[in-house]
């Protein structure tokens, strides 16, 4: 009697083989960057004394010190996160729509859509923020475009992607009344888009709590000025407070934001 | 008609009355606009001005000068190294961390103080992070890979948690069924439910990661960024130009690996 | 009485000669389609799945680009309109879906209202600056088919069938001058589905304008339309009464024999 063997493997070959190639390539980018990397091994076992060091003159934290600077900074830096956020609608909209395939059509609007958007993403705000105190000057203003700068390529992202997940049947019944392309995008999309785009801003506002935060590092306003002075002076009792107010405000952002959203959507 | 309520004959003579939460936003909005331009001192004359040295800053940024690529590739090398390292660390970390502080697999003496610690993993910027970091371990590279660490782990883990609290527990309980032990049920009850998730987290984290590489360098914790900080203080726009655009490309191509990789797991 | 009004009497409400449709080159879906229709009331369009009922229709509002051939309307071929002059035409073609296709999130009445779209600005659309009596107009509508107690609600909180009903006073809102109507019974249960094609009926001897319907129901076409139209694979294989449909008939349309009762 003969019995039948069957064969069962969970992969193909060609799925074998691609999982085998990104382990095989992450394990060689891995060992290869621990080798070349400089590390000097006494600042490693070092680290834990040193990080003691430093919670010590962190402590106790300079309470007096709020109202002074930093309830000014942290004011300023809201304003930042908020006018930013504002300021990347402008450009992020009809990026979203130029890279949406199923509002404008051509492939090449598509394409440079896309390139405007990456290159937003692929800078740091902190970078953004160097380069606008370059042209500015140090101040709010180069934070408010940083923020607006990053965040366009975000939003416009997301947005892109809340466009073409719509039904299109009833952008279908709107166009077949004649009715101009404007009405079109008003009355068949937006009507579907809407809550997808207001989740969208406040996800990146409550991020862009966080950012404007650290901008002033660099020189464009907010709570990060107030730290850079104070490390620079070696007020760590002063970064403290200035850790601490970052720390409440960002939970109250957060806060603020799951009850916005529990409302709205 | 008969029967029809006063307020239905009032809806019939125009369908849209003002929706006053609505006109009231935008007015709120409004006046938010106008109190803070004032308040920045953002004036017209001073936009003006600004766009006119932005004008002079273009110029010099361009042609972008790539004549000090060895310092250029060296530095775009040790973030990619930051990025790498930084990663592999911190998502091993993370698959376990995650596991451990998913409410629905462990006791809470185990989950809580997961969640806490991963919690406040989150809480800061990584450039705070980084400076912390720099004060402890020094300039270099190992703050910033440690720095990365922390906010993979604050990013991967926590969505990891959720995603195995989101997984249906019937497949969990059929396997437990059967007899296995610990290590059996999760990798065939609950990883297959939630690895393509964990892929996708690992993969965004990575081009996070490479982002940030970029930066941290500016307050001395290794990679472009501190070469990038410093052409800056030196008016060296084009050789800035040079980096950002090395920036660009690095995190293209980050962003084309990583939808390979998700891809081969999908 | 002029020999131009003579003329208005006599001219087709629509002419279709020789369209064709491929989506993909060399792979005709309409195989020239050659279509008079010059009395009002319910002309059904009868065939399988596939066969270019939905693509026919979708072509007279120009949804669809036609590869080749012609559709005179209102005397312009609406193969070559462009721009402003197309949405002049599409304006008064008034189309039913089979999906309803409502702005879900948008009011029973607004849906209504956007009927009027073609007419108006953006600005005004956005404004929502309707005059009194397109308001007027549509809760009449509303009145017509039965949904006047709806009028302030969510669109997706009605049924399938009263959706649709919004649907065709949406089609009707336009005033147009032909109804297209895509499988507007499909969805819906067979009672409902008779008040839908009794609605169609009633709208289009009202206004004095041909509708033309796809469906694939043939007891539910014959009993509504004057004159049934017939494809099978891209081509029209019966153009007529629908007295004069017979069981060869249907063969040829629909194929197979263990559906026939």
């Amino acid at each position: 009697m003969n019995t039948v063997n069957y064969h069962w493997q969970r992969f193909t070959l060609t799925q074998k083989l691609s999982r085998y190639a990104v382990y095989l390539v992450l394990v060689m980018a891995l060992v290869l960057s621990i080798q070349t990397v400089e590390v000097i091994p006494e600042f490693f076992f070092d680290a834990p004394e040193q990080m003691a060091d430093l919670f010590t003159r962190m402590w106790p934290i300079d309470f007096a010190y709020y109202p002074i600077s930093v309830h000014g900074a942290m004011i300023e830096t809201l304003n930042i996160a908020t006018l930013g956020t504002l300021l990347t609608l402008i450009f992020a909209v009809p990026l979203a729509l130029m890279n949406a395939n199923n509002v404008v059509a051509s492939a090449w609007s598509q394409w440079i859509a896309r390139f405007f958007l990456v290159s937003s993403r692929s800078v740091n705000s902190l970078v953004w923020a160097l380069l606008f105190v370059a042209i500015f000057g140090p101040g709010i203003i180069a934070g408010v475009l940083a923020i607006a700068f990053r965040s366009v390529g975000f939003v416009g992202k997301l947005l892109g992607e809340a466009i073409e997940n719509i039904n299109m049947g009833p952008v279908e019944a709107i166009q077949a009344t004649g009715a101009p392309w404007l009405s079109v995008l008003m009355k068949g999309y937006w009507p579907q888009v809407m809550p997808a785009f207001f989740s969208i801003i406040l996800f990146r506002w409550d991020i862009n709590v966080r950012e404007s935060a650290v901008l002033g590092l660099v020189g464009a306003g907010g709570i990060g000025v107030v730290i850079n002075d104070a490390m620079n002076l070696f007020e760590w009792q002063r970064v403290s407070i200035a850790l601490l107010a970052i720390f409440v405000v960002v939970i109250l952002a957060e806060i603020v934001v799951v009850n916005i959203r529990k409302r709205l959507i | 008609m008969a029967g029809l309520e006063s307020t239905d004959a009032q809806y019939r003579q125009n369908p849209f009355k003002r929706n006053w939460l609505v006109t009231g936003s935008w007015l709120v909005l409004a006046g938010y606009l106008v109190f803070s331009f004032n308040a920045m001192g953002l004036t017209w004359d001073r936009f003006i001005h600004g766009l006119g040295i932005a004008d002079q800053l273009m110029a010099r940024m361009f042609p972008p000068n790539f004549s000090r690529w060895e310092l250029l590739l060296s530095g775009l090398a040790e973030s990619m190294e930051i990025a790498i390292i930084a990663s592999v660390v911190g998502i091993f970390l993370s698959l376990f961390f995650g596991l451990f502080a998913a409410r629905n697999l462990m006791p809470n003496w185990v989950t809580v103080p997961m969640r806490g610690f991963i919690a406040l993993c989150r809480t800061f910027h990584p450039v705070i992070i980084a400076i912390l970091f720099v004060k402890s371990v020094g300039f270099g590279a190992l703050a910033g890979i440690l720095t990365l660490i922390v906010a993979s782990i604050g990013f991967i883990a926590k969505l990891f948690a959720e995603a195995i609290e989101e997984i249906s527990l019937k497949q969990v309980e059929a396997i437990r069924a059967t007899g296995a032990g610990f290590v059996s049920l999760i990798l065939f009850s609950v990883m297959p439910q939630v690895f393509s998730r964990f892929i996708g987290f690992s993969t965004y984290q990575l081009d996070s990661n490479l982002r940030n590489s970029t930066m941290v360098g500016i307050v001395g914790a290794g990679g472009l960024g501190g070469t990038l900080f410093s052409a800056f203080q030196r008016f060296d726009y084009d050789f800035v130009a040079a980096i950002l655009m090395s920036i660009i490309a690095l995190i293209m191509l980050g962003e084309a690996l990583s939808n390979v990789v998700r891809r081969i797991f999908n | 009485m002029t020999s131009a009004q003579v003329n208005i009497e006599t001219a087709p409400f629509l002419e279709i000669k020789g369209l064709e449709k491929a989506y993909t080159p060399g792979n005709l879906i309409l195989k020239g389609i050659d279509i008079s229709i010059v009395e009002s009331g319910i002309v059904a369009i009868i065939g399988p799945s596939g066969t270019g009922k939905s693509t026919l229709l979708r072509c007279i509002n120009r949804l669809i680009d036609p590869t080749a051939g012609q559709i005179i309307f209102d005397n312009m071929d609406l193969c070559k309109a462009r721009g402003q002059q197309l949405r002049k035409l599409r304006r008064q073609v008034g189309m039913v879906f089979q999906e309803y296709n409502l702005v879900e999130r948008l009011t029973v009445i607004e849906n209504v209202l956007t009927g009027r779209l073609g007419y108006m600005s953006s600005l005004a659309a956005w404004r929502r600056k309707f005059s009194q009596q397109d308001i007027n107009t549509a809760f009449e509508l509303l009145d017509a088919v039965g949904l006047t107690e709806h009028a302030k609600k969510r669109a997706d909180s009605l049924s399938g069938g009263q959706r649709q009903r919004v649907g065709i006073a949406r089609a009707v809102m336009q005033n147009p001058r032909i109804l297209l109507a895509d499988e507007p019974t499909s969805s819906l249960d067979p009672k409902t589905a008779v008040e839908i094609m009794e609605l169609l009926e009633r709208f289009a001897q009202q206004k004095n304008i041909p509708a033309l319907v796809n469906i694939h129901d043939v007891s539910l076409a014959s009993r509504f339309a004057k004159r049934i139209i017939g494809m099978s694979d891209g081509k029209i294989v019966y153009d007529g009464s629908p007295d004069g449909i017979t069981d060869d008939h249907l063969k040829q349309i629909y194929g197979g024999e263990s559906w026939l009762v």
